[in-house]
């Protein structure tokens, strides 16, 4: 009797769990028969060359050389098997494993640029500079995604990203060149990117505007301020405002000499491998962490948080900032790494795929990353394009991130689910 | 029964006179009171909270005075900055102690300067008369129309951030209809018109279909949709079909006369377009406050979930209030290729998009405040134009006092407060003090 | 650590000029019950928050064992040994039992690293103490309503907890599922816990109370003991002598108009939450559907007026299939419908109330003539339904979420009562509504079951049930356990509710 009365009203048990969704096997299945058409039948009849290493490497590997239609056909069978092994699953009632989308991400991209490089004028491209290049343009976007990470997780939709990724590319040009000193400048850009995300905080905080409005206005503020004082200030005295030193790369000995991921991973400047703590901080933080339950607390149900005797809008505050000083952090990457000055709307749009690659990431920061390392890919390949010449127009890959998301949000690939209380400001009572 | 008390008002139909009014009020002042004037959906009026206050005190916590209040903060916020980068300014300051006079002079006139630069290009200076408020009204066109499709999607609970979409592919089809056939006229610029708005509709009905299938927020997909039209934009100015011939430059032909607005005024660039902005928000009033379709629009917007056991199809709703607002931004789109530029080019919705927002929070999202925030904004972008020439200010300026006016619109109790007026034990400012004390503790 | 003895002493709270709790006096004596009765929207959840340091109270001081505190938060209520179950848990759905149970006290091992074994540990140790059954490691969205109360009874005990607050706990139970909760509290109390329950159900609060405080508008009206009888306390609560029953005439059923045959709602999850119900309604004639919240009433409604996806089987009126059709037609076909929760889904909250009284009649004839509008017959409508229904606003152009619970119902069903029915469907009709309201829209459904319309009345108070009907049918999990006449007694009805057929049940009377 006593587990009779145990009743269950209206909840689901979990033992009757419904059959996964049919969305994850049928995209695999669709891009898979696409790949095979375009990829394999249609394929381009070059061979595609990838050169691994560069000359002067300590390890020089041989290039891989990649028959057009050949390889075509050979990795869109390796999709349709992975497309095949998830509707398996599917009629089995089970989910796909979540390292199958992204291996088949991986290997779809990879037939993408076969297929591109092979049709190209000059079908060559390096590899390992392709992969560098989408690394050093991934990185403003990790930090801006984990900048809305840490905002969403806590409840304050961040659409400010992109002013906190130019405020800080601003502050941290000016800065360094008044100082002589590019760490200073990188200081500063996380400050700058801090102060920008405060003005979000107080506001959807304190004055409860709509966060979207807020973070939609300070992105103008922030261009308009910068712009201003471009201008009025770095323009008219170059020399003495806007000639910041560069952030020095820091090539780790032996280790950044190996093939392929050494310039990943150990020929970074200072924030590139700042990046990569970043994104390891902020996973372990969230999630093994008392900071990050309570985080995730506040972002999920607030009252609960509350009533625990968590203090919501504190949270909501500090960690708001902390997220603005991540992305002034990305922002200092333009003008300290990647160029060697500020220019008006340096930031180009970059913030919004940072938001993208978030919510792609589905409002984790190793998706996030993942996702900014995809995007930024995109945006390599981009230039790439044009450089050897594809009949495929350059402005299509650049649209590939922004339709990406749609599907995303869309729920076409994959579900996205963010924290239940984004968005709506918290008032006790 | 017989007694003059039970003659009950209303039995009779004749006797309607004050119902009628209090109708009229309940229609015009349904975007709510509810929400402490935060969220445009909910800001139409705050009027019908306060009926025992006084006048005066009407007036100054009514959303129009501190609407005033915000613009003038932020104009002497804007002024500040503008002063801070003054050569004169700084050298006065390193002497503030000895002679503060000068500073203060100094500093008076280096705000004062731009602004009369500013009003000069955009309303009336002694040189050209009141010539600069036609290049306003000409300037505000787009701004107006593709300010209405943000405020009518935001009254129906949408924030659509896609106008600067809708215009893009609004003006690229109804230029390429402009340059590309050759028809009579009238006619032709009927076809234009109507090309560019069917365009900016359907590009805000996907965001609506979305929505309304898939549940995608809108910011998402309109923000994602505005960078997916630039490129789309830039992709086709590449083709031979939208490039003029033999011009290497990505810039299409010069649409057909037969295929522009008329001028209105002679020696303007005032166009036709700007009537039809006017006729556009006469016709969104009566859509939003006299229709069964804006009750519906409001209605989902304020509470979807009631809207739908009342009998509104939501989804459907939400799709069309979506293509209204992009047909909206769509006459934007044309204001700016048929009657502006008469050209298209990559950067032919400028920052419209982007205004229009602002625009519509400006005008708390009724179709006459947006009108005349429009208007207030296309003074601020025509006459920067003439300040950065007289005065060297950056048209940067322009973006920084917009977006301050609009947060401080967004926040009363702040406007409030630093004009010493908070209510206090007003109901309506409850918030704010709680949210005071909670980020007090933060610090 | 000993025992707690509590004291509010005159306590008010202040919204705005709106004094939720006026200068109240309260004495929790250590191991006690002490129940504070009253009616919905009396103060009693205020007063509680109050004392849980959700509020700052605007006058008035608190006692802990004859020492004044001051709580700037939970933080230190818990401190103070006070422990609270919310009406609405206070759990995030995504996080485990553990994490739960550890928010804001999180046990961390080196590194700041969250280590939750002393937090299993414990969970175990009250669960078995208690007989809990809580798994630490279950995600709290899959578990049933009755096992995440218990979560919530555990946060408080880890905390070491001396005064328990349960704060409408039994709203979302069944009778058995409320039987056993209250042996818990017997329990608890006999460990040493004191245990503040706030309710307004008579039966359960003479069954477990030491003490009984009645507080009515914000105000102490005095104590009672738990012999009190209900009438006494009922009387109490409402300020007047109250009869517990309503006067109405027996029913004259007609026609089966309205019939509905093996409704099904398929949730997204696959499971049915409406399952194969089959029943009928007359022509003047009112059917209670009774249940415990959240067992398929809900979704049945919405079934029928349409709003609900995955539906199959039949709902026919006067002959005519609704299944199928958009909720305009289905309510044009002549359905009144009252939705459970009218600010959720009855009303448009910044809506003026002139607007609410035609939200599902505002494009039709008078009120609308093509796509334009007719103010003025809006505001014709308005007047009359404000009059007839002495709804209580400050002009018809008040928004109606302003008004009180009471006189938003009222705009809700005024406007449903407002045009010819052939079925009426009221779910939860009284829900937060006074007691003046509640004899008043009693006595119009029973005035619209008079005038020949099949009513169909869905309630989770059992007394509102058997006021109202003229037959019971009872749903548990979805299901339709039985349809039995009114004057069937409320323990079979209860048994009936926990899923016991009425067969089984009805032996004891």
């Amino acid at each position: 009797m006593t587990t009779a009365t145990a009743s269950k009203p209206g909840a689901a048990g979990p033992t009757t769990a419904a059959r996964p969704s049919l969305k994850v096997p049928v995209s695999l299945g669709v891009l898979s028969l696409v790949a095979l058409v375009f990829f394999g039948f249609f394929g381009p009849s070059k061979t595609a060359e990838m050169k691994v290493s560069e000359q002067g490497d300590a390890i020089v590997l041989p290039a891989l050389l990649i028959p057009g239609q050949a390889g075509g056909i050979v990795l869109a069978v390796l999709l349709l098997a992975m497309a095949a092994y998830s509707i398996y699953l599917w009629t089995k009632g089970e989910r796909s494993p979540k390292w199958l989308p992204i291996v088949f991400a991986v290997v779809f991209v990879f037939a993408l640029l076969v297929w591109i490089v092979a049709g190209a004028r000059e079908p060559s491209i390096s590899l390992a500079g392709l992969i560098a290049g989408s690394v050093t343009l991934a990185v403003p976007l990790v930090f801006g995604s984990l900048s809305g990470v840490l905002c969403e997780r806590v409840g304050v939709v961040n659409i400010a990203i992109e002013g906190q990724l130019l405020g800080g590319a601003f502050t941290a040009a000016l800065v360094a060149t008044v100082t002589h000193n590019a760490y200073i400048g990188l200081l500063a850009a996380a400050a700058a990117g801090a102060l920008v995300s405060m003005v979000l905080a107080v506001f959807s905080i304190k004055y409860l505007v709509n966060q979207i409005i807020v973070g939609v206005v300070l992105n103008v503020l922030v261009s308009g301020v910068t712009g201003f004082l471009f201008g009025t200030v770095m323009a008219p005295d170059k020399e003495l405002f806007n000639t910041p030193p560069r952030l020095d790369i820091l090539p780790i000995p032996v280790l950044s000499d190996i093939p392929l991921i050494g310039p990943i991973l150990f020929e970074q400047s200072v924030a590139g491998y700042l990046m990569y703590v970043a994104v390891a901080v902020v996973w372990v933080g969230l999630f093994k962490t008392r900071w990050g339950l309570r985080v995730r607390a506040v972002g999920e149900h607030p009252q609960a948080a509350d009533t625990l005797g968590i203090n919501v809008n504190a949270t909501r505050f500090w960690n708001v900032t902390l997220g603005g000083a991540i992305a002034g952090i990305g922002g200092a990457i333009f003008t300290l790494v990647t160029i060697d000055s500020f220019t008006k709307e340096i930031s180009g749009g970059r913030g919004f795929i940072a938001l993208a690659a978030l919510i792609f990431g589905r409002w984790n920061p190793i998706g996030a990353f993942l996702a900014s390392l995809l995007f930024g890919f995109a945006y390599n390949l981009q230039s790439i394009l044009g450089i050897i010449g594809t009949p495929v127009p350059s402005q299509f890959m650049a649209m590939l991130p922004y339709l990406v998301t749609i599907f995303a949000v869309a729920g076409l690939v994959g579900k996205s689910r963010p924290p239940a209380a984004s968005g709506i400001p918290y008032v006790k009572g | 029964m017989t007694t003059k008390d039970n003659t009950p008002a209303g039995d009779s139909p004749e006797e309607t006179g004050n119902e009628v009014q209090a109708a009229d009020v309940a229609l015009d002042t349904a975007g709510g009171t509810l929400e402490p004037s935060l969220v445009p959906v909910s800001t139409q009026s705050g009027d019908t909270g306060h009926q025992q206050d006084t006048v005066l005190r009407r007036i100054v916590m009514g959303n129009g005075f501190v609407s005033l209040l915000a613009v003038f903060v932020a104009l002497v916020l804007g002024g500040l900055l503008i002063a801070s980068t003054d050569q004169n300014v700084a050298k006065s300051a390193g002497y503030f102690f000895a002679r503060p006079t000068d500073f203060l002079y100094y500093l008076w006139g280096a705000m004062t300067k731009s602004y009369v630069a500013l009003f000069q290009g955009s309303v009336f200076n002694p040189r050209q008369g009141f010539s600069p408020l036609l290049e306003t009204m000409t300037v505000a066109t787009p701004l107006i129309c593709a300010g209405l499709g943000v405020a009518l999607a935001f009254r129906a609970g949408l924030f659509n951030i896609g106008a600067q979409g809708q215009i893009i592919i609004s003006a690229t089809l109804g230029a390429y209809a402009g340059f590309a056939w050759h028809l009579p006229p009238v006619l032709h610029l009927i076809v234009v018109v109507v090309m560019g708005v069917i365009g900016g509709a359907a590009w805000g009905a996907i965001v609506g279909l979305l929505k309304a299938r898939t549940g995608a927020h809108e910011v998402i997909v309109t923000i994602m949709l505005n960078y997916v039209a630039l490129f789309l934009l830039d992709f086709l100015l590449n083709t031979a079909a939208f490039r003029r011939p033999g011009d290497n430059s990505p810039i299409s032909p010069r649409l057909d006369e037969s295929a522009v607005y008329p001028q209105l005024i002679p020696g303007s660039r005032l166009h036709l377009g700007f009537l039809v902005a006017v006729a556009l928000t006469a016709g969104v009033w009566w859509l939003l406050n006299r229709s069964t379709i804006g009750f519906e629009f409001r209605a989902v917007g304020a509470n979807p979930a009631a809207a739908r056991t009342a009998g509104v199809n939501v989804q459907a709703a939400t799709i069309l209030v979506m293509a209204v607002a992009g047909a909206l931004s769509g006459f934007g789109g044309v204001a700016q290729v048929a009657g502006t530029e008469k050209v298209l080019t990559g950067g032919v919705a400028a920052q419209i998009g982007f205004d229009a927002i602002t625009v519509a929070l400006l005008g708390r999202s009724t179709p006459w405040g947006t009108f005349f925030a429009g208007l207030l904004f296309g003074a601020f972008r025509a006459g920067a134009v003439q300040m950065q020439i007289q005065t060297g200010t950056p048209i940067d300026i322009v973006l920084v006092v917009q977006s301050l006016i609009v947060l401080f619109i967004a926040a009363p109790p702040l406007v409030r407060s630093i004009f010493g007026l908070n209510p206090g034990r007003k109901k309506r400012a409850k918030a704010a003090p709680k949210a005071a004390v909670a980020t007090g503790g933060a610090k | 650590m000993g025992v707690v003895k509590l004291e509010l002493q005159g306590i008010s709270k202040a919204f705005g000029s709106f004094y939720a709790n006026q200068d109240i006096d309260l004495v929790v004596e250590s191991g006690q019950i002490h129940c504070l009765l009253g009616e919905n929207g009396a103060g009693k959840s205020t007063l509680m928050n109050v004392l849980y340091g959700l509020y700052e109270p605007t006058a008035g001081r608190i006692l802990v064992d004859g020492k004044p505190v001051t709580f700037r938060g939970p933080g230190d209520a818990m401190a103070a040994g006070i422990g609270m179950v919310h009406q609405h848990f206070m759990l995030v759905p995504v996080f485990t039992v553990a994490e739960n149970v550890a928010l804001g006290a999180e046990p961390t091992g080196p590194g700041g690293l969250l280590s939750l074994d002393t937090t299993r540990r414990k969970i175990r140790e009250i669960s078995d103490r208690y007989g809990f059954d809580v798994d630490p490691d279950a995600l709290v969205e899959d578990l049933p309503v009755g096992v995440q109360q218990r979560v919530e009874i555990i946060k408080a005990l880890v905390r070491n907890a001396k005064v328990l607050i349960l704060d409408e706990p039994t709203a979302v139970l069944t009778p058995q599922e409320t039987d056993e909760l209250l042996d818990i509290m017997r329990q608890l109390k006999a460990s040493g816990t004191s245990i503040v329950f706030i309710s307004h159900k008579l039966r359960e609060v003479k069954a477990v109370s030491d003490v009984i405080t009645v507080i009515r508008r914000g105000k102490v009206v005095g104590d009672a003991p738990p012999t009190a009888s209900p009438t006494e306390l009922a009387s109490m609560m409402v300020g007047r002598p109250v009869s517990l029953s309503l006067d109405k005439a027996e029913a004259q059923p007609g026609d089966r108009t309205f019939v509905v045959k093996d409704l099904t709602v398929r949730a997204a999850n696959g499971t049915n939450v409406v399952d194969g119900i089959s029943f009928d309604i007359a022509q003047g004639e009112i059917l209670a559907v009774a249940g415990v919240q959240g067992n398929g009433q809900t979704e049945l409604t919405e079934a029928i007026l349409g709003v609900q996806d995955h539906v199959s089987g039949s709902v026919t009126l006067d002959g005519k299939e609704l299944l199928g059709l958009p909720v305009k037609d289905v309510l044009r076909s002549g359905v009144g419908f009252v939705p459970e929760d009218r600010t959720h889904d009855g009303l448009v909250g910044p809506f003026s109330v002139a607007e609410n009284l035609v939200l599902d009649l505002y494009d039709r004839a008078p009120f609308a003539k093509g796509v334009g509008m007719n103010p003025a017959k809006v505001a014709e409508n308005a007047a009359a339904k404000i009059k007839e229904f002495d709804i209580r606003t400050p002009s018809a152009g008040s928004a109606a979420g302003t008004l009180s619970g009471g006189n938003q119902q009222k705009v809700v069903m005024a406007r449903e009562l407002s045009r010819p029915l052939r079925l009426f469907i009221a779910s939860q009709p009284t829900r937060g509504v006074d007691v003046g309201s509640i004899e008043f829209l009693h006595r119009r459904i029973v005035a619209e079951r008079d005038a020949g319309t099949p009513v169909m009345i869905v309630s989770t108070e059992l007394d509102e049930v058997v006021e109202l009907a003229d037959r019971i049918a009872v749903l548990y999990k979805g299901k339709l356990v039985g349809i039995v006449p009114a004057g069937t007694p409320r323990d079979t009805l209860g048994l009936m509710m926990a899923g016991v057929g009425p067969e089984g049940g009805s032996d004891d009377n």
